[in-house]
Order: C-alpha cells, then sequence, then structure tokens
C-alpha cells in the first residue's frame, strides 16, 4: 500500500528536512520500520531499545491514534495517511520552578 | 456540546457603559445579553503571560472575561517583544503579571485581574487553580504542564491546552469531566535533552498569536456553552505549510490520574518525573564543580593552555556570533558524535546562554567524560564578563 507519512516541524531535523514522505507498507509497523531504515535518529526518536513506539511521540493513522487501533498491527489502506505527534513544549517563559528556566 | 460552566441564576447585570462596550456581542444570538453576564460572572487563570498567554489575556479582557488570574515569575525583556504583544517597551523589566494587568486594566476597567507572581508549585496549584471556572496552559514546560493537569483532573476544572515550536502549534481542550487528559494524550514527557525551547530553538512570532486565540476563542465557548469544543480532539497547526489539521484523542482507560483505577491521586514533583535534573540548570550553569566562569576561562586561555571549545548551538546561530576558537558540536548531533571527543583532554562546552552545555554536560558525564567544563552562563555571560563587543541575542 501506498502511503504518505507527515512529519511534523519539531520532528524534521530529524528527516534532513523533509515533511512528507512516501512509503509502500502493509502495516503501520512495516511503514515506520522503513522511516527507521532511512532515518536512524528519527527511528531513535521514536522507538525505546526494545521496539516499542516511545509514551512521547504518538502515531497517527488518519485521524486516529494507533495505540487504540490495532498499534504497530493495524493494517493499512492505500492513499492512508500518518502523522507523527510530538508532545511539544513551547508556549513561552518560565512559571515552573527548574521547568526549563535556565534555557535563558 | 460541553455543558457551560456558568449556571444561568443570580447573573451579574450589564451597565450602560457595559452595554455599549459589548454590543458587538449582544448581537450574535449565541452570545446575547445572557451570554455576556456569563461571561461577566466568569473567570479564567492563564498560567504563563508570555507568548500564549499575551493573546488570550487580551481576548478574554476585551471580551469581559469578569476576572481574570495571571501567573508567571518572570519580569519583561526585550526578546519577548517579538511575539508577547500584552507587553510593550514601557514595562521592560516590571514582572510579567504586572505588565500584563495595567494593559488589560487599560483595554477593560470593568474587569478584575489577579496576579500571582509566583512560580506554579505542587503546593500552591490546587489552591490557584480552585479559584477559577476555566484554566488556560500558556506554559512552556512539562513539569507544569503535568503538573496543571493533574490539579485540573482533580478539580473537575476544563484546561485549554496550547503549545508552540517554531512555526508549529497543537492546541485542546482538557476536561476529564467530558473527555480525555493530557496524560491521556501523552502518558510522558520526553527526556530533557530532547526538549528544545523557545529560548533556544526560537519561535515565529505570529504563530503563539494564533494558537493563543484559540485558545482564548475555547475558554470563552466553555464558559457559555456554546459550539463544539476542542474537548477530545487535537488541532495541529502549521504556519508554514497553512495546514489545520484535527485528530482524536480518546480517553484513555489506562490513563494513570483519570482512569477508572487511577495509580496518581495526588499532585507528584514533577521535576522528578520529568527528569529534569536535581542540580537545575538555573541560569546556565551545570552545578559549581562542573562551572567555568568566563572570567577563568579568558584567563587560562591567555595563558595558552591547551583547552578545546565545543560550542554546542545549532549552525544557524554561529551567523549571529561565533566564539573564537570553538569547534561546532550541536547539542542534538552530540550523542552520534561523541567519538570524535576524547575524555583525556580538558574540553570546555558553550552555548547561548549556559544550558544547553549543561545538558550537552550531563550527556558527556554520562559517557565517563570528567575533564569537562561548561561555560556558565553561557556567550552571554562572556559578552557582559569578558567581551563587550561581542553580539548579544
Amino acid at each position: 500500500m501506498a502511503v504518505t507519512v507527515r512529519i511534523p516541524g519539531p520532528l524534521r531535523r530529524l528527516t534532513q528536512g523533509e515533511g512528507e514522505l512516501q512509503v509502500e507498507a502493509q502495516t503501520v509497523g512495516e511503514a515506520l520500520a522503513i522511516l527507521r531504515q532511512r532515518y536512524p535518529q528519527l527511528g531513535q526518536r521514536l522507538f525505546d531499545g526494545e521496539g516499542q513506539l516511545k509514551p512521547f511521540v504518538n502515531v497517527y493513522l488518519d485521524d486516529e491514534d494507533i495505540r487504540f487501533l490495532q498499534e504497530l498491527d493495524t493494517p493499512l489502506t492505500d492513499g492512508a495517511v500518518l502523522t507523527l505527534v510530538p508532545a511539544m513544549s513551547g508556549g513561552d517563559e518560565k512559571v515552573a520552578k527548574n521547568g526549563r528556566e535556565g534555557e535563558r | 456540546m460541553t455543558r457551560g460552566l456558568i449556571p444561568e441564576e443570580n447573573l451579574p447585570m450589564l451597565t450602560q457603559e457595559e452595554i455599549l462596550r459589548y454590543s458587538r456581542h449582544l448581537l450574535i444570538p449565541e452570545v446575547g445579553l445572557k451570554g455576556q453576564r456569563k461571561l461577566k460572572a466568569g473567570s479564567v487563570l492563564i498560567v504563563g503571560t508570555g507568548g500564549l498567554g499575551s493573546p488570550a489575556s487580551l481576548y478574554l479582557a476585551a471580551a469581559g472575561v469578569g476576572r481574570i488570574g495571571l501567573v508567571d515569575y518572570d519580569v519583561v525583556d526585550e526578546t519577548n517583544l517579538q511575539r508577547q504583544i500584552v507587553h510593550g517597551t514601557s514595562t521592560v523589566g516590571v514582572p510579567k503579571v504586572e505588565s500584563a494587568k495595567q494593559r488589560l486594566l487599560d483595554l477593560n476597567p470593568d474587569i478584575t485581574v489577579e496576579t500571582y507572581n509566583t512560580i506554579l508549585t505542587s503546593e500552591n496549584a490546587m489552591e490557584i487553580v480552585s479559584k477559577y471556572d476555566v484554566i488556560i496552559d500558556a506554559t512552556d514546560n512539562f513539569p507544569t504542564r503535568y503538573l496543571l493537569n493533574d490539579a485540573c483532573v482533580f478539580l473537575g476544572k476544563p484546561l485549554v491546552y496550547g503549545a508552540i515550536f517554531r512555526f508549529d502549534g497543537q492546541a485542546a481542550v482538557f476536561y476529564a469531566e467530558e473527555g480525555p487528559c493530557y496524560r491521556c494524550l501523552f502518558p510522558e514527557p520526553p527526556p530533557p535533552h530532547l526538549v528544545p525551547t523557545c529560548a533556544e530553538g526560537g519561535v515565529f512570532g505570529v504563530l503563539p498569536g494564533v494558537i493563543g486565540a484559540i485558545q482564548a476563542t475555547e475558554a470563552i465557548k466553555l464558559l457559555l456553552g456554546i459550539g463544539e469544543t476542542l474537548v477530545g480532539r487535537l488541532l495541529l497547526y502549521d504556519a508554514l505549510e497553512m495546514t489545520f489539521d484535527l485528530i482524536k484523542v480518546p480517553k484513555n482507560p489506562k490513563c494513570k490520574v483519570c482512569g477508572p483505577e487511577p495509580e496518581i491521586t495526588e499532585l507528584i514533583d514533577y521535576e522528578a518525573f520529568c527528569g529534569v535534573p536535581a542540580h537545575d540548570h538555573l541560569e546556565g550553569s551545570a552545578g559549581a564543580q562542573w562551572d567555568i566562569t568566563p572570567k577563568e576561562l579568558a584567563e587560562r586561555l591567555a595563558r595558552g593552555d591547551k583547552i578545546r571549545l565545543i560550542d554546542v548551538r545549532e549552525p544557524h546561530e554561529l551567523e549571529i556570533v561565533r566564539f573564537p576558537g570553538a569547534e561546532n558540536i550541536p547539542l542534538s548531533q552530540l550523542p552520534e558524535r561523541l567519538h570524535e571527543l576524547d575524555s583525556t583532554e580538558e574540553i570546555v562546552l558553550i552555548c547561548h546562554r549556559g544550558s544547553r552545555s549543561a545538558r550537552a554536560l550531563d550527556l558527556l558525564t554520562a559517557a565517563g567524560f570528567r575533564k569537562v567544563k561548561n561555560l556558565r552562563g553561557g556567550l552571554q555571560a562572556w559578552a557582559e564578563e569578558v567581551d563587550p563587543t561581542m553580539v548579544v541575542y
């Protein structure tokens, strides 16, 4: 199945600036394995040492979180869109003790 | 539809001046006189008076939300003004909550603005949050996000979330009474070294305007009980591509805080949970024994000591200013490029303000390096203490 993977801005430095990637895969796990091979740094961001998805980057098939589908075994259909959604901090300024206030 | 948070009984009356001021709201049937009276009775807490809190607070004040609380402990500085539009050149150096209060009361003297010039902590969060109908998360860091999320779950308050990075924004409403909480979406935060903030990653100035205005929209809808809020949905905004996407956020039955069998039933130590090191990188320090001050470094370089200088900033920052004699290994590449460093050499790590280099130092010490120091306060401190001709940013 030909699917599109959308990479949001915060993760694009791990894909050499690419925001949209095309892959051929039958399942979400296969699609992510291809990404991992192509962009090892992105792979490290997505997966822990045991090959499990990390809890601070979510993977969406169209508008649904794969954790609530069949996770990495979720089958893909032609033209499906996978979107990576990272936890972002951003916002502004320091309001919490020891938070990220040292960034100044 | 989310039910309205403001009961319809005993709503305050509007004065003639208020009827004039809000006439464009009164003409919309979804708001109308009753809705405007609900806004007058309503209260919103805005945590963070920066990029997101600026537009959110301005629109809520203009809309006539009767009581607005502001939490921040920072003061306004010049680098804020590119996006923090509630502040001004005349309030540089003023505590942000005071600066914002002045501007909001100038915009709308009929409202009440309560300020908390303080750090939000596990000790004070429940008390402050409990006093408001809607909470806006306009913070910049994971410990406060999780703290606010948990406090809102425990108190049954809706939390209007916003986050930004460079050109990307996210917004949602986390309201455990009716849908998921932030932990349902992201059970755990990323480790600190993977988290760039505005001060080091930068932020496109208009971006928080868009996300902060969406947060204000959602807060007003929650107070009025109109429309479809972002409960159970996450909005993804990409300003470069100009795309808005909505994805579903289901309630996670295994959620540790809002699930049926919660593991977390009171506020915890959020710094520990988020892995923020105990020797916090306050003022660009890695802890006294790991720091070298700009003066010490200048003296040692002048003596001709052999020190390898590693600038861990991103390459585009080098275009603004370079540190003489430093090699560049961006923090983001450091884990893969550790082999380029030799633990027998003396190394000084440098960045803009000393905190990325402190994180780089954590990486190096974890890899067994011992002869490594952090330039305390970074290039900023170097410019202040050693070389006043150096460009600061």
